[in-house]
């Protein structure tokens, strides 16, 4: 209601008063963007041509929101709006940690590198059915998801971005993509089913959904409350989103079969956020709890990357080895949720941002290689070394990224995570880790060896398609790989800042209330 | 359904139904109603003339696409969210203003603005999924 000039009403109980300065929009930059560029894309949906410009025009705008509201995380701590100006947890408010910001740019950063390689892999039918609006508003989604502090509104961003993804998966209509988004569909209902549930239950207990308000009031209903159970819920739901072992099944059978530019986003992208939210709630709400459950995560951890890479192995379609060497490195992210410690966890983030720009760069690579070699069979893709040397050397670093091996950036995560098992005394967790290192190197090493080391054994294409494009967006992920692998201090740096920001709950409690008030 | 009554009422009940969900719309500040079932009632319209006369009428009356219609609606919310950027308030803040026509006063409110685009996204996204439905019946 407009608030008549006579009446002088105390406002400071029910609203935030303090002015909000333009920087502080750099929270609702990431996702304000995207919408609005995807409602443009929808309004020209006729103008096909303009779509890849205005989709790379407006990512480029988030990833630069993304920057300047990392460098501003890291300046001065977290980031909060309240939408609307009402205090929280009455208004939902968007909390900005070294963590989501991070992600949050890690993501954009693929993105643009999507959006720019489709323009070659999406044709003409593919934008008028509406490839680069799906693609905005997921990654609304995703930013929303990395960005938002309230847990039902980190619900409705996975809603976003699940419904997104949807429209992606089946672009094309092609009988295989309708039965692989069938599978995705209801398994991802299944675990969004989950998610909802239990954040019912959550609000059942709490009576709030704030996240910062959850963490400060779980040490006082901890006694009766059945937050274990919660705990378990929310381990099941997001392991749903993130592919952990036993309930990855949906993952390999439906990324092999969208447009690649649409695997290589999914696999780089979205699989994090579930990793994301699993490091949110459970580190930051529930500390305690994931301590009782650090055991089950443990083994979870091993086995989704011990059997994620040997699915892998086990492959002769280049995108389901992929597939599975996805989930392996989902495998090893949850190692350092197991441990919890502040090593383990920057591990974990750290291997994040290693694995989105690696993962898609790796899907984009079976790409230009399905362009050149007229296949994604490895029975028929030979020959590229003799053809396309170049290839052979992203492929090259791309494998020894994923395998963690020197000079490139999967090292350093691994070393981290090793480091912080052996020193939490569970030398079978590290064993694990060099041990999937180890198979992730046969498994990649055979795609290597069948498909660019092999002389050719079968025609390729009469017109190889032109991988100039695709040189340019692997040279643009290969870059921070081996930035990051040869000099990772300043990641690592950030990797521990946003371990810090989720294990040290009270600051960030202390910017959402800033002098307690609201109680 | 290929009824004459039918045929011949659809085109009046559809307008009727679509001035009733503007009333709707813009009673929705106050008291029940909203963009949401406001769009709702519009895209129930647009779904009865279309059973009763075709798709391509309903198509050619709009003129706009389903679909464009709901991005122009998601675009207007989501900038009357960022009126109040200029304001130093945060995102979604509403603000309020009173502008005189023609001796009347009118209060115009961003909240106003973000329902309206609530009612275009709606009629749009409805509309879109009516008409793609009705589309493979008739074929």
């Amino acid at each position: 209601m407009a608030i008549e000039p006579g009446h002088a009403v105390d406002l400071s109980g029910a609203m935030v008063l303090a002015p909000t300065t333009p920087a502080d929009w750099l929270v609702v930059g990431p996702v304000a963007i995207p919408i609005v560029t995807g409602a443009i894309l929808l309004m020209a949906r006729h103008e096909t041509r303009l779509h890849a410009s205005l989709a790379v025009v407006g990512l480029l705008a988030t990833l630069l929101c993304n920057i300047g509201l990392l460098a501003r995380v890291l300046d001065q701590g977290p980031l909060v709006m309240t939408m609307g100006r009402w205090l929280p947890p009455f208004g939902i408010s968007f909390a900005a940690d070294a963590l989501g910001a991070s992600l949050a740019l890690v993501a954009t950063l693929v993105a643009v590198v999507c959006a720019f390689f489709a323009t070659a892999d999406i044709g003409a039918v593919g934008r008028r059915y509406g490839f680069y609006p799906f693609m905005m508003l997921m990654m609304a989604g995703v930013g929303g998801s990395f960005l938002t502090g309230d847990i039902f509104n980190l619900y409705v961003w996975f809603e976003v971005f699940l419904i997104s993804s949807f429209g992606l998966l089946v672009l094309g209509s092609q009988h295989r993509q309708l039965d692989g988004a069938t599978k995705y569909a209801i398994l991802n209902l299944v675990g969004t089913t989950l998610f909802l549930t239990a954040t019912a239950l959550l609000y059942g207990t709490f009576g709030t959904l704030n996240m910062a308000d959850i963490a400060r009031k779980a040490d006082g209903v901890r006694e009766s409350a059945p937050l274990t159970t919660l705990a378990v819920l929310y381990l099941l739901a997001f392991g749903m989103k993130a592919a952990a072992f036993p309930v990855n099944f949906w993952l390999p059978a439906s990324y092999h079969t969208p447009r690649i530019v649409t695997a290589a986003l999914f696999g780089g992208v979205l699989t994090k956020v579930g990793i994301y939210a699993l490091l949110r709630t459970l580190v930051m709400l529930f500390p305690p709890e994931l301590e009782l459950l650090s055991g089950l995560i443990a083994w979870i951890a091993a086995a989704t990357m011990v059997i994620g890479i040997m699915g892998a192995l086990a492959q002769t379609d280049l995108r389901r080895v992929l597939g599975f060497v996805v989930i392996s490195g989902v495998g090893v992210m949850l190692a350092g949720l197991a441990l919890g410690t502040s090593e383990g966890l920057a591990g974990t983030v750290f291997y994040a941002f290693h694995s989105m720009i690696v993962m898609t760069a790796l899907y984009l690579l079976a790409g230009v290689m399905n362009g050149l070699g007229g296949s994604y069979s490895l029975s028929k893709l030979s020959g590229l070394y003799a053809t396309n040397p170049l290839v052979a050397a992203f492929a090259l670093l791309l494998i020894l990224a994923a395998a963690g091996l020197p000079p490139a950036s999967g090292l350093w995560p691994k070393v981290m995570l090793v480091r912080a098992s052996l020193d939490s005394g569970q030398p079978w967790l590290a064993f694990a880790i060099l041990a999937t290192g180890l198979l992730t190197t046969l498994a990649l090493g055979r795609v290597f060896i069948l498909a660019i080391w092999r002389p050719r054994v079968a025609a390729g294409p009469k017109v190889p398609a032109s991988p100039l494009l695709g040189y340019v967006a692997l040279t643009a992920l290969s870059l921070p790989v081996v930035v990051m692998g040869l000099y990772p201090d300043p990641i690592i740096a950030v990797a521990e800042r946003a371990a810090d920001a989720i294990l040290n709950a009270p600051a960030y409690i202390g910017t959402v209330f800033p002098e307690g008030a609201a109680q | 359904m290929d009824t004459l009554i039918f045929r011949t009422i659809a085109p009046y009940l559809a307008s009727l139904m679509v001035l009733f969900s503007v009333f709707v719309l813009l009673r929705g500040h106050n008291e029940p109603g909203g963009g949401f079932i406001g769009g709702l009632i519009a895209a129930s319209a647009f779904a009865i003339y279309g059973i009763a006369c075709g798709v391509a009428p309903v198509r050619r009356a709009l003129y706009f696409h389903p679909m464009a219609i709901s991005g122009f609606g998601l675009l207007l919310s989501a900038l009357s969210g960022a009126v109040s950027l200029f304001m130093d308030m945060p995102f979604l803040t509403g603000q309020w203003t009173e502008i005189s026509v023609l001796g009347l006063p009118i209060d115009l409110s961003t909240v106003l603005f973000f329902d309206i685009g609530v009612y275009f996204v709606v009629v749009g996204s409805i509309t879109s999924i009516a008409l793609a439905l009705e589309e493979r019946e008739h074929a």
